[in-house]
């Protein structure tokens, strides 16, 4: 199994894909003068340059998407979408609706976001949660490489707009790869416990993964479950899971309010309130833009500590101890 | 165009003509919801589609029944579409303002003003990548013109070569404000020069000078692969969207314009000009009208959809 950062595993799935089917063709501001190898293999017909206009690059995605390609679009960072939004969400998201499924719009969007490169509010913003919210939208936000890439690639092969967000913060990380799919609106089970779900997508991932770690050294049992596709979302692992350690907590970067993790807090209690001991809690970003400052930016992000002390206090454990780990970045 | 043509493209004038007072006789009845009807810009459509070929494809707007009909749509599917039903071009789930109709290249309607204009960049983009012959054609209003994707759109369409005729169907008026209030230019063709497209303003009541415009476009677009823009300069008989008193419509701008009515000139021609007289005129009137007729009783007979399609279609 190769090993390979996350920004590899995704530029693999491209190439296997455009080499897979030669409808899919992508474009974006600077994608084919920073992805020379996919230029050099697939020619400038089908690796682009775009003109710095958001709005028509979503567009002319959604036309040739309905038209018969399967466009991918490099849209940069996550805020820059809201001038591609009519076109996303008016255009992909509704025509095929309104016209009585006469049309679909096999594209996939691609945009980075989150806490790390310590850009600020207008690079940095996890609007995922809108794009959910929206009909006719599909919503990826892996955590892995090999997510980076399996995800990637049903994305490419899913007949829906499917916005694809990538963690600034996992770029860089590194981990095994395969060639293997991962289908849209499977979670996946990171580590399994007893005593508490802590359910999260994206780098908070493995900020729970940390967490759990911490808490085993407590004699506290969490299981760790990676959303990773949001829409749709698996509804069936999270019960299942919320059921069998009778606590969840949701962890995201995103702001609290109307966030995923309400939606996802919201379905445990209506769907599996019988078997919870506890109320379903959220440690979320707050609602503030995400400042550029390093140790701010962190403190953005749910750390470990949070998570350790939120769980202890869930099951009534905890101690003194747990009070210094609160809220200190790790 | 031949007399034969004449001919035809006041028989789908009428057509629309006819086809848009039904709908807002139907609206006024409470059977429909509010229309945007495009009485007076008879000839801008019938024009331009006439210009076209099978392979050629139409984005279209709020205001499409034009564009529809003179591409063939049958009027008995887009009334029913119009009414909300089940055998309605989109299956009832348009109404009147986004009606796609697929089989005849009329796709990706959209009413966001200037929508359109986002998606027919990548609609010709899959024509040219996928070796598909024919152009598309993007009927947008002097509104969208303000748009900022009007401009994105030329400029990339122009930047990559993608073979779209601009049809912007100037018809004054943008929604309740007049295009006075909201551009100092004259023409929207003043826009293209800057992006490096070819363009043209016509009069937009002439449906022979709209055609041979159009069909001028065409055959540049065609020989460049190059996108060209060209305006149709027009009036909006009626109200934005019915029911509209259009009393904020200046009285004489709009009697101005009434003699203009693009039918009237059409018909004083053919009959001047001994192509069809007036009670060949008669005739053909009936003719339409009876379709029309036959049109609304099959839209009215016309199932709604089922409540299950509620939800159905919103994925692939
Ligand atoms: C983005 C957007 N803004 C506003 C509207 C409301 N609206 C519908 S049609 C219209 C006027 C459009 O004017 P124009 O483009 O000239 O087309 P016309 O109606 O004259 O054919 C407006 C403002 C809309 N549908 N979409
Ligand atoms: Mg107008």
């Amino acid at each position: 199994m190769p090993r390979m950062t996350a920004n590899d595993a995704l530029t693999s799935a491209l190439i296997e894909e455009m080499r897979r089917d030669s409808r899919v063709l992508m474009f974006g501001e600077g994608v084919a003068t920073k992805r020379r190898d996919l230029l050099e293999e697939f020619g400038a017909a089908r690796v682009r340059n775009t003109p710095l206009a958001e709005g028509i690059i979503a567009g002319t995605a959604a036309g040739a998407a309905a038209t018969g390609l399967r466009p991918v679009i490099d849209l940069l960072f996550a805020p820059f979408l809201c001038y591609a939004m009519d076109e996303i969400v008016n255009s992909a998201g509704k025509l095929r609706y309104l016209s009585g499924g006469q049309f679909a719009f096999p594209m996939v969007v691609l945009a980075a976001t989150g806490a790390g490169w310590g850009v600020g509010a207008q690079h940095n913003h996890n609007i995922e949660a809108w794009f959910a919210h929206s009909p006719g939208l599909k919503v990826a936000m892996p955590s892995t490489p090999a997510d980076f890439k399996g995800l990637l690639k049903a994305a490419i092969r899913d007949d829906n707009p499917v916005l694809f967000f990538t963690d600034l913060a996992l770029g860089f990380t590194e981990g095994d790869v395969t060639d293997e799919v991962v289908p849209l609106g499977q979670a996946a089970i990171r580590r399994n416990g007893r005593d508490v779900t802590l359910i999260s997508y994206a780098k908070t991932v493995h900020t729970c993964l940390a967490a759990a770690e911490q808490l085993a050294d407590r004699g506290i049992s969490a299981e760790v479950l990676d959303l990773r596709t949001l829409k749709p979302l698996d509804e069936e692992t999270v019960l299942a899971s919320a059921r069998r350690t009778g606590r969840v907590v949701v962890v995201h970067e995103a702001s609290r309010m109307c966030g995923i993790g309400a939606e996802v807090a919201a379905i445990v209690a209506e769907k599996a309130f019988r078997d919870l001991r506890a109320p379903v809690l959220r440690l979320t970003g707050p609602d503030a833009p995400a400042p550029a400052s390093f140790p701010l930016e962190q403190a953005f992000v749910p750390q470990p500590g949070q998570i350790v002390t939120t769980v202890r206090d869930l099951l009534g454990t905890r101690d003194v101890r747990d009070v210094e780990l609160a809220g200190v970045p790790v | 165009m031949t007399p034969k043509q004449r001919i035809e493209a006041l028989e789908q004038m009428l057509l629309i003509r006819a086809h848009e007072e039904a709908a807002v006789a139907l609206q006024g009845a409470g059977k429909a919801g509010g229309t945007c009807t495009a009485v007076g810009q008879e000839a801008s459509a019938v024009g331009v589609v006439m210009a076209l070929t099978e392979n050629d494809q139409i984005l279209t707007n709020h205001r499409s029944i034009g564009h529809l009909l003179a591409r063939g749509a049958d009027p008995r599917r887009t009334m029913a579409e119009i009414l909300g039903r089940q055998d309605g071009y989109c299956a009832g789930k348009s109404g009147s303002l986004h009606i796609s109709a697929r089989e005849l290249g009329v796709v990706l309607t959209s009413t966001i003003v200037g929508g359109e204009l986002g998606l027919a960049t990548g609609v010709a983009l899959s024509r040219k990548m996928l070796g598909q012959p024919g152009i598309v054609a993007c009927f947008f209003g002097d509104g969208a013109a303000c748009e900022g994707r009007f401009h994105e759109s030329l400029n990339l369409a122009a930047v990559w070569e993608l073979p779209v005729l601009y049809v912007c169907e100037n018809n004054h008026w943008q929604a309740f404000v007049h295009r006075r209030e909201t551009m100092l230019v004259e023409s929207i063709t003043a826009h293209a020069p800057a992006h490096g497209v070819e363009s043209n303003a016509v009069d937009g009541n002439d449906v022979e000078a709209v055609h041979d415009a159009a069909s001028a476009a065409i055959a540049h677009i065609r020989k460049t692969g190059r996108p060209y823009l060209l305006e149709t300069v027009t009036y909006r008989l009626r109200g934005h969207y019915e029911p509209d008193d259009q009393s904020y419509v200046d009285p004489q701008e709009l009697a101005h314009w009434r003699a203009r009515d693009p039918i009237l000139l059409l018909k004083r021609k053919l009959d001047g000009e001994g192509v069809l007289d007036a009670a060949g005129q008669q005739r053909m009137e009936q003719r339409v009208r009876r379709r029309i007729e036959e049109a609304v009783g099959f839209a009215e007979a016309n199932p709604y959809p089922s409540l299950d399609a509620l939800t159905t279609d919103v994925y692939a």
